[in-house]
């Protein structure tokens, strides 16, 4: 099940601001839903999202029931040099997901 | 002797008269109401530009995760005898069967109605029709569903006693709730609805209309449904496909 | 001896306690106030919090406010010495007002990320953007958002 999508460039200049897309398949239960019963459903939502670029970490955020499901989180990055970028998605309920992918810096 | 009239005509020749005569009116007046072909817009086209852009852009369309999902499926389940299904979503509903039920009849186990993996691969299959022309003919085989779907579409329902017809033929461009009332063509299922949250076929949207008009929804699978569909997609025909869509 | 003061007191009490689910509460306005003066206190304590350099890009009408996509871009030339550290996005109208805090650097190249929010009700979004050098700029635009028709729930 798919459960992560990474767009990242395939390739790069050096120095060049690259956009990063990810998408994350996630039914981010806000917590404060009820069931036609009046029962409080419970949180599970995704709490941390970061990216690292060749084990430095570059972009993190904090998320919070406000993010919709399925959240996307689009950012940028610049293009230092060829290697793998990992993606790492953690949140309620011990979800921890990680994905990665590689570019080419010319 | 038995002198009430029976709505479908199948002893007195003057009640057989009556009853075409009124309904050849009818179908004169359901015609003139209907939207002229040019004038039809899909429902992309009601939606704000940055929902439309979810649409437009694979890569941050929601639905790409469960399009993702229904190529892993179709390569499991499909990919045997299929190598592709392209244009194959634009012509169904086809002879009363949907998508969906073509896909579960060629499955050795089919999967549930509104299912993650039906949803995907319906997903999937439709995403290979995207762009084609809907092309769901009035023919021989199609009519009897065609003419049930008509029916269906033009007829009173609920508590709120309302046609589909009356808001997305008679007032579509008009608002309801907050909301613009779109024309109602199945251009882009399964869909991604923001209201959802998540994927849903076009039975699940009907069931949501029914819900709106405060009528008692159809269990998954009905042939009202496939009916209905039928006939919004051949109402639709000639509009391109959008599938996977997102829409409000 | 229970006045009839005490009496209306009572039987409201108990219904607005039957109803708490349901019903916002009376001083819901000065709670999302004190909620936001909070959210804004974790993020810039006391230091001030100025109007400027942040651009917050959201449809002023949303089409359904359970996927709102939201773009902020902050002024910076995104350096070492002067860059955006984080960048966090709140709503005044949200059972809680935090929706995301992103987390910069120079190594972002912008100061420039999207996302889709969650906004319950038409108000305010306001984005809050750290800089490297300690002071606080923000953006309030306004948002509304409606009530899809034809749902799942049969709600009014």
């Amino acid at each position: 099940m798919a459960r992560v999508v990474v767009n990242v460039p395939a390739s790069a200049k050096r120095g060049e601001v690259i956009e990063i897309r990810t998408l994350a398949g996630h039914v981010m239960e806000s917590g404060f839903r009820r069931t036609e019963r009046g029962e409080l459903m419970p949180r599970d939502i995704i709490t941390r999202f970061s990216c690292s670029y060749n084990g430095v970490e570059v972009f993190s955020a904090d998320l919070y029931p406000a993010m919709a499901a399925n959240p996307l989180i689009t950012f940028t990055t610049v293009a230092t040099e060829s290697g793998t970028l990992e993606f790492k998605w953690t949140g309620d309920n011990g979800y921890a997901v990680t994905e990665s992918a590689k570019i080419s810096v010319a | 002797m038995d002198r009430r009239q029976r709505l479908r005509g199948d002893g007195v020749g003057e009640d057989q008269r009556r009853l075409r005569f009124a309904l050849a009116v009818l179908a004169f007046l359901l015609l003139t109401a209907a939207i002229p072909l040019a004038e039809r817009r899909s429902g992309y086209e009601f939606m704000g530009r940055e929902t439309r852009a979810m649409q437009d852009d694979d890569t941050t369309n929601p639905a790409l995760l469960w399009v993702l999902d229904g190529e892993a499926l179709f390569k499991t389940n499909c990919s045997g005898c299929h190598a592709d299904l392209k244009g194959v979503a634009a012509r169904y509903p086809k002879a009363g069967v949907s998508l969906e039920q073509k896909i579960n009849h060629a499955l050795k186990k089919p999967f549930p109605y509104e299912s993650r993996e039906l949803l995907a691969l319906t997903a999937y299959v439709g995403r290979q029709s995207r762009g084609m022309p809907i092309e769901v003919e009035w023919n021989e085989a199609n009519r009897p569903f065609l003419e049930r779907g008509r029916a269906t579409f033009n007829r009173r329902q609920g508590q709120l006693n309302l046609a589909c017809a009356q808001c997305h033929d008679d007032n579509w461009g008009k608002q309801l709730s907050g909301s613009v009332i779109p024309q109602a063509h199945p251009t882009g299922y399964p869909i991604y609805r923001l209201e959802w949250q998540g994927m849903g076929s076009v039975q699940r949207r009907f069931r949501n209309c029914l819900i709106g008009v405060r009528a008692e929804p159809y269990a998954y699978g009905a042939p009202e449904y496939v009916e209905l569909e039928m006939f919004l997609m051949w109402r639709a025909r000639g509009m391109k496909l959008e599938t996977p869509a997102v829409r409000p | 001896m229970i006045t009839r003061r005490q009496f209306v007191g009572l039987g409201v009490g108990v219904v607005a306690a039957g109803k708490a689910v349901a019903q916002l509460p009376a001083n819901i306005a000065e709670l999302r106030r004190a909620a936001l003066e909070g959210a804004q206190q974790k993020i810039a304590g006391d230091a001030p919090v100025r109007a400027g350099r942040v651009k917050i890009d959201i449809p002023p009408l949303i089409d359904n406010g359970n996927t709102v996509p939201i773009t902020v871009t902050v002024e910076s030339p995104m350096t070492e010495a002067d860059h955006v550290k984080a960048i966090h996005i709140l709503t005044e109208k949200n059972p809680q007002p935090f929706v995301i805090g992103a987390h910069l650097g120079p190594r972002s190249g912008k100061a420039r990320f999207s996302t889709r929010a969650r906004i319950a009700d038409t108000g305010k979004v306001i984005a809050i953007a750290q800089m490297s050098d300690g002071s606080f700029w923000s953006e309030t635009t306004s948002v509304v958002v409606t009530l899809s028709a034809c749902l799942e729930d049969g709600l009014i």
